[in-house]
């Protein structure tokens, strides 16, 4: 009885008792939401492009973060930086279209998924022969991004808003509604859509998928710098970070892999659970559950629905 | 020109099955045996035997459990890690409660734990699959992972949060602990590793094995030729458990020696030993061999082979340089053959067969 009043009453007298706790828990978690939606956005692109599981998302992140760090502290003024990052990040696409997806076209997913594994083993090897393995810290001030808080005085108590989460939150809608209008009005954009829906049809009125593979990874190497700057503001840059592609992984199975709505109503769900989660019912089990309850959250919902909030029903044939 | 069947006639349906059709492949494995279960005990140093040959058949057996359910039934797991966990932990609790039976019994015996939780883990499967699944089953890998730090009963309430592996004797010989001396822990892991084999590759050959690759080609067709799927992806995830957690339970008992398991036992040893099924070659038990001695020796290669060649690396510089050989290679050889070294091996043995003809 004890146990059951601890689970399910405890917890909402809480949140009753000091509302304002209960913003703050739930801002943050908006916030981390969002940040997983990016992250989660990069995967969704690729996969949606190639069927490809991209892995190396994660590290993509950490390396297009070290690279803008690195260059800027060989003295390349800030905005050189961003637009060389971008220049290493197109590079990177094409080579990864050449040396490793060109040759693999038609393997199985398993395949595809285990060579995004070694170049996750290659980037991280790559980035900490370049830049060491130290942590850096990320050039906040040189992109003019704002520090410190504002205080909110609110339901009887107050509320902190990071100025950095803000910016995030509104960087990323940016980022997310730009996408949209990419895919929605531009040539490319139709191209890209078209190679989603089938890759023979795509073929056939004369796109080239190569091409359109490269697309994809550099636009998913846009992603992750942004994802990169933002992750690397709140905490140091540093290869640690790349964990935070396992975080975005139950995102995307509950908002299915290749839907980009799916991806942001997945990724704020997961983040304000986890959030809520680790707060109020942490603490009755030792705490540092946020690792997995994502996961249970997800797993729990693809029990109801098996392809996400947003997939694509698979049809099977035999 | 010596690895011909020509003459070699087969008159009855078992020799037609047998595992091993032709006589060169039998001398072939009794050769390797003789060479694992003698010379190598014998010639080789304590540090050759604890530091390649233990963790090489280790591996092996992880591997082996992993190609069940992901090679044969076609269901990616990433909780590789989490359920080789599951088997140690039971091990070193069992061994604690009774310490009166034997611990070989209960390195054994340790697999049934974690082949429970793995079926359990396994349940989802029957709703979704391919990449969902591998994301759920990282699931089982988080929470295992936790349970492993924050329940303390598992680890006895040890101050340090590891598991301990006292001393266990086998006819009078240690084999777990300080005083086990590499050679002993050497022959009882290879005793294990053996008959496990021979046990996967009996079920794998017959009915069961069977089903399980039915379902893994088309699960829909299986599910129509009277194949009934949940018992099937069940058992596959329960086999594969059984492995990965003696493997576990070995890797403590036999080549650790205690320590900080929650290390041992996260999402990178999962992701390790899932490279090793793949380089190896999905659904084939060679292939965990070739996979894990691959994956397990480029690595000591660089670390300790390179400086002992005249080329000195720093140990920062190797750990950086081994990212990028292994990352490489995966590539290389995803490319190269898709269908892993165990693949290979079988070119290269029909080469053999026509040498010196093309074909």
């Amino acid at each position: 009885m004890n146990a059951l009043y601890s689970i399910f009453i405890d917890p909402f007298m809480q949140m009753g008792a000091s509302p304002d706790l209960l913003v703050q828990t739930l801002w943050e978690g908006l916030v981390s939401g969002v940040l997983y939606a990016l992250i989660a956005l990069g995967f969704v692109l690729i996969f949606k492009a190639s069927g490809v599981f991209n892995f190396a998302q994660g590290i993509m992140v950490v390396f297009a973060a070290l690279t803008l760090v690195g260059l800027h502290e060989k003295g390349v003024p800030a905005w050189l930086a961003v637009l060389l990052t971008l220049g290493v990040m197109a590079v990177l696409a094409i080579l990864v279209e050449r040396v490793v997806l060109r040759p693999l076209v038609n393997q199985p997913d398993i395949i595809l998924f285990m060579a995004t594994f070694g170049l996750t083993y290659v980037l991280i090897g790559l980035g900490e022969f370049i830049f060491g393995g130290e942590p850096k810290q990320m050039i906040t001030d040189a992109l003019y991004l704002p520090r410190g808080a504002i205080d909110v005085k609110m339901l009887g108590g107050r509320v902190t808003f990071q100025k950095i989460d803000i910016a995030a939150a509104i960087i990323a809608s940016t980022m997310i509604a730009a996408l949209a209008l990419f895919f929605q009005y531009t040539r490319i954009g139709r191209a890209l859509r078209a190679v989603a829906d089938s890759h023979k049809a795509a073929l056939s009125v004369g796109i080239s998928l190569n091409q359109i593979w490269a697309i994809v990874w550099f636009a998913a190497g846009i992603v992750a710098l942004i994802a990169g700057i933002m992750w690397g503001a709140r905490s140091d840059v540093s290869f640690a970070l790349q964990v935070i592609a396992l975080k975005a992984l139950p995102v995307l199975i509950l908002g299915g892999f290749t839907s980009i709505p799916g991806a942001i109503i997945g990724g704020l769900i997961i983040g304000v659970g986890e959030k809520l989660g680790e707060f109020y019912w942490g603490p009755l089990v030792g705490g540092g559950i946020e690792n997995w309850v994502a996961y249970v959250i997800a797993l729990g919902f693809l029990m109801v629905r098996p392809q996400g909030l947003f997939g694509d029903k698979i049809i099977e044939r035999i | 020109m010596f690895y011909r069947e020509a003459g070699q006639f087969k008159t009855g349906y078992a020799a037609d099955m047998a595992v091993f059709p032709i006589l060169q492949d039998r001398v072939g494995i009794a050769v390797i045996l003789l060479l694992a279960a003698v010379v190598v005990p014998l010639t080789g140093s304590a540090f050759f035997l604890s530091s390649v040959m233990i963790p090489f058949l280790v591996f092996s057996l992880a591997a082996m459990g992993l190609n069940i359910v992901t090679g044969y039934t076609g269901l990616i797991s990433l909780g590789t890690g989490a359920f080789m966990g599951v088997g140690a932990y039971a091990c070193s609790k069992l061994s604690t409660l009774f310490p009166g039976v034997n611990i070989l019994v209960w390195i054994l015996a340790s697999g049934i734990f974690s082949a429970a939780i793995g079926a359990l883990f396994g349940l989802p499967s029957l709703r979704i699959k391919g990449f969902y699944l591998a994301v759920a089953t990282l699931a089982a890998q988080f929470f295992l992972e936790w349970c492993f730090v924050r329940v303390p009963w598992l680890y006895n309430y040890n101050a340090s949060g590891a598991i301990d592996v006292g001393t266990h004797t086998l006819f009078g010989i240690a084999i777990t602990g300080p005083t086990a001396s590499a050679t002993a822990r050497y022959m009882v892991l290879l005793g294990i590793v053996v008959l496990m084999t021979v046990v996967a590759s009996n079920i794998l050959h017959g009915r069961i094995g069977r089903s399980f690759m039915a379902v893994r080609d088309m699960d829909i067709a299986a599910e129509l030729m009277g194949i009934r799927l949940l018992p099937t992806k069940l058992l596959a995830f329960a086999l594969s458990s059984f492995y990965c957690g003696v493997a576990g339970a070995a890797m403590m008992f036999l080549w650790y020696g205690g320590g900080e398991a929650s290390d041992a036992f996260n999402i990178n040893q999962s992701f390790q030993i899932l490279f090793m099924v793949i380089i190896g070659g999905l659904g084939s038990l060679i292939g965990c061999f070739f996979g894990a001695a691959l994956l397990h020796l480029v690595p000591i290669f660089l670390k300790f082979g390179l400086p002992a060649m005249g080329i000195p690396l720093a140990g920062a510089t190797a750990e950086h340089l081994n990212h990028l050989l292994v990352g490489s290679l995966i590539i290389f050889f995803l490319i190269a053959e898709p269908h892993g070294l165990a693949r290979l091996w079988q070119i290269t043995k029909q080469k053999l067969r026509s040498w010196p003809f093309p074909y």
